[in-house]
């Protein structure tokens, strides 16, 4: 058994917060008393059934206003997988919360409505998906239901939703016909459907391959903390604890420690004090190295032959998080993994519409939820791959000097465009 | 399937383990809030599993509320000192009796909210930047939707509204003087994941988690133990039966569930088979309104 981590996209009115209690409710995650207490504000709402959008709704400032206000994390489980839903609302904060529920997710459900068919919106995830190079998308056209679950109506979504993913470059797409509020094609194949040929929506979560996108090619492990234990048998140890965020390092590996460029040999891997010859993605081990080198929080052990790039001027995408406006000459603290770096913005190149895709170059700063493209200079260097290459070593925060606020995302993006 | 087979129990576990780390590498003085329960004996059992050969780079503190379960208490004070970890204990008693707190009345009065001033006074004591809990997103409503790192101003209050975006692993720990962080290092786990990984890793707990008899006052459908905490009315039906506590809290608001579960096989097929969740089944403060927890989450609580 394995975890899925993925993300709905979709506003309320596509039924998203439905098919999520469809999910919970269905594979039985919802427990009786859970239940009740729904019940009791279905009631209050004066609806019939029970509502199973109301599953998701999260704080009482929420239920009192009708919206959601971030990102909410739900859970559940099957025999095959164990299941972490982002579950992030739809209205004006939306870029922002999409980002951040995507930069964690495996997989995005994309919500459509039959009866809509591929709408602004429906662009505007997308993009972002591929923005965060998510690498597994699933189209659930839903509402089926009020199109008399009819053929031609999904297969011309299909149609549709296949030129956005080819201009956005898309990869992974499955697409699916459903009706959350009935669960057709949820848990079950729908009998009202027999002309669809693929899995519900269910079985192809518990199938879709998640460990072929680990990567176990390119070692990469930020150091976060030092363990000197400095008792009298351990008067010399020295383990760098952090988490391998790719590739696979062995006992006896030859390392590169950037940015200062030492080098050494691996001489033990621990996890929780016992040995062991190998660690792999995404393990938490203890390194110890040959050499006395010096090796502190934030530098990353990297293998001497698979080297990540050591720079000072980047380029990145920005999906801006806050009121205050992105500009050039502004200075944030910049976080990637464990390293943390005060940076300069040069310039803005230009604003990304996450809608069109149309690049505007007369823009000076950017507001909230604008994604834009833009040059930064750190205070010193920082390691890093390209975002495209290596999702895990290529996100990167920004933080607002004096509020101390996660003001932006940032991916890191290639070297010489 | 690929030589390299991690499982979603190993992926907890690492998550739990960079955090604590991401901890251990952001703040000055950070503490590990330790009650004696489950979840926070599970904290213990990563941070173990994170920093040793060395020590704790913070101590187990513990806010005892003067209602715990004895069991509980002694099994604190056991693991402390298997593991040669410091121990810090703060008396919710004393600052009920330094400040004269009003206290709750009624059958099943609560020390919970008052938890929390002893909470904030030991943060202002000791300086501490950053207190690790055992709270999960699956226990309810609220927490579904704190972050990993929730930042709390001097006054311990959870903004909602204001939270921290959290991308990809990286953690945001900065804070201005006053400020400090509650970490979460399971948010992601379920009760059930807890139990199989107690299980996996033959993780020692306190004897009430397991099937014993004992003798309970029986309150719309709840049972809870009898002890010098409760107040037994005329009427009230008291029976000795066999139970076993899913949560462990305070002995005046945490109910046991009856039980023949002994060993912990038997308590994970009792949970896969459970119609209730945790706290509806077990706490009896949650029982107050719709939004109990959120409500005492603004004002300081974990």
């Amino acid at each position: 058994m394995d975890i899925l981590k993925l993300i709905t996209a979709g506003s309320v009115d596509d039924g998203k917060s439905t098919l999520i209690g469809r999910l919970l409710y269905d594979s039985k995650s919802i427990l009786i008393d859970q239940l009740e207490a729904i019940e009791k504000q279905s009631k209050n709402k004066e609806q019939g059934e029970i509502d199973l959008a109301l599953l998701t709704d999260g704080l009482r400032a929420e239920r009192e206003q009708g919206i959601t206000i971030d990102v909410a994390y739900k859970y559940f489980s099957t025999p095959k997988r164990k299941f972490i839903i982002a579950d992030a609302p739809g209205h004006i904060q939306y870029t922002r919360n999409m980002v951040t529920g995507a930069s964690n997710s495996d997989l995005v459900i994309i919500l459509i409505d039959a009866r809509h068919g591929v709408i602004e919106q429906t662009r505007r995830h997308s993009i972002i998906a591929s923005l965060l190079q998510l690498p597994h998308i699933v189209v659930a056209i839903n509402k089926m239901d009020l199109v008399e679950f009819k053929e031609d109506v999904y297969n011309n979504i299909v149609i549709e939703y296949s030129k956005v993913a080819a201009q956005l470059g898309l990869k992974d797409v499955t697409y699916i016909p459903i009706s959350a509020l009935n669960g057709d094609n949820i848990v079950d194949k729908s009998d009202k459907m027999p002309w669809y040929q693929g899995e519900s929506l269910l079985s192809f979560l518990e199938q879709v391959e998640v460990e072929k996108d680990i990567n176990y090619t390119d070692a990469r492990f930020p150091v976060q903390y030092v363990i000197r234990p400095q008792t009298e048998e351990l008067h010399d140890y020295r383990g760098y604890a952090g988490k391998l965020i790719s590739g696979v390092f062995a006992k006896g590996d030859k390392i590169i420690v950037q940015p200062s460029g030492l080098t050494s040999k691996i001489k033990s891997i621990e996890i929780g004090g016992e040995e062991i010859d190998e660690a792999y993605a995404p393990q938490s081990v203890v390194l110890q190295l040959e050499d006395d080198i010096d090796v502190s929080r934030g530098d990353v052990i990297v293998p001497v032959d698979n080297l990540p790039h050591v720079e000072q001027e980047v380029d990145v995408l920005v999906c801006w998080m806050a009121n205050k406006p992105f500009a050039a000459g502004n200075r944030y603290f910049l976080q990637i993994n464990s390293r943390v770096v005060k940076t300069v913005v040069k310039e803005i190149d230009y604003r990304l519409d996450v809608n069109s895709l149309e690049k505007d170059y007369s823009i000076k700063s950017a507001a909230l939820n604008d994604v834009v493209k833009a040059k930064i200079k750190t205070a010193s260097p920082i390691v890093f791959d390209e975002y495209d290459k290596l999702r895990v070593n290529g996100g990167a925060i920004l933080i607002d000097e004096t509020s101390l606020v996660t003001v932006g995302a940032c991916m890191i993006q290639t070297l010489n465009p | 399937m690929s030589k390299y087979h991690f499982d979603y129990l190993d992926n907890l576990e690492s998550e739990a383990i960079h955090i604590f780390r991401e901890v251990a590498g952001q703040f000055e003085r950070p503490a590990l809030l330790f009650s004696g329960g489950k979840d926070s004996i599970t904290l213990v059992h990563l941070a173990l599993k994170a920093f040793r050969p060395g020590k704790f780079p913070f101590p187990l503190v513990h806010i005892d509320t003067g209602h715990n379960f004895p069991e509980a208490l002694a099994f604190r004070d056991h693991l402390a000192e298997k593991i040669g970890e410091k121990l810090i204990v703060r008396n919710v008693e004393d600052t009920i009796k330094a400040k004269g707190l009003t206290e709750q009345k009624g059958k099943f009065a609560s020390r919970n909210a008052l938890q929390t001033f002893t909470l904030l006074d030991t943060i202002e004591e000791f300086k501490f930047d950053a207190c690790i809990g055992g709270a999960r997103r699956d226990e309810e409503k609220a927490r579904a939707k704190e972050r990993i790192f929730s930042v709390r101003d001097e006054f311990g209050q959870w903004d909602p509204k204001l939270q921290r975006p959290e991308l990809w692993n990286t953690y945001n720990g900065k804070i201005h003087k006053g400020e400090n962080v509650r970490v979460f290092p399971i948010s992601n786990w379920t009760e059930l994941d807890v139990w199989n990984y107690i299980r996996r890793n033959n993780i020692e707990l306190p004897s009430i988690y397991y099937a014993h008899e004992r003798e309970v006052l029986e309150y719309e459908n709840q049972l809870v133990a009898t002890s010098e905490f409760i107040r037994v009315d005329p009427g009230d039906s008291i029976v000795r039966k066999t139970v076993r506590y899913r949560t462990v809290g305070d002995m005046t608001c945490t109910a046991a569930v009856e039980s023949n579960a002994s060993t912990i096989e038997d308590i994970i097929s009792e949970i896969i088979a459970t119609k209730t969740s945790e706290r509806g089944e077990t706490r009896i403060d949650d029982r107050v309104s719709e939004a109990a927890m959120e409500d005492r989450k603004k004002n300081g609580y974990f």
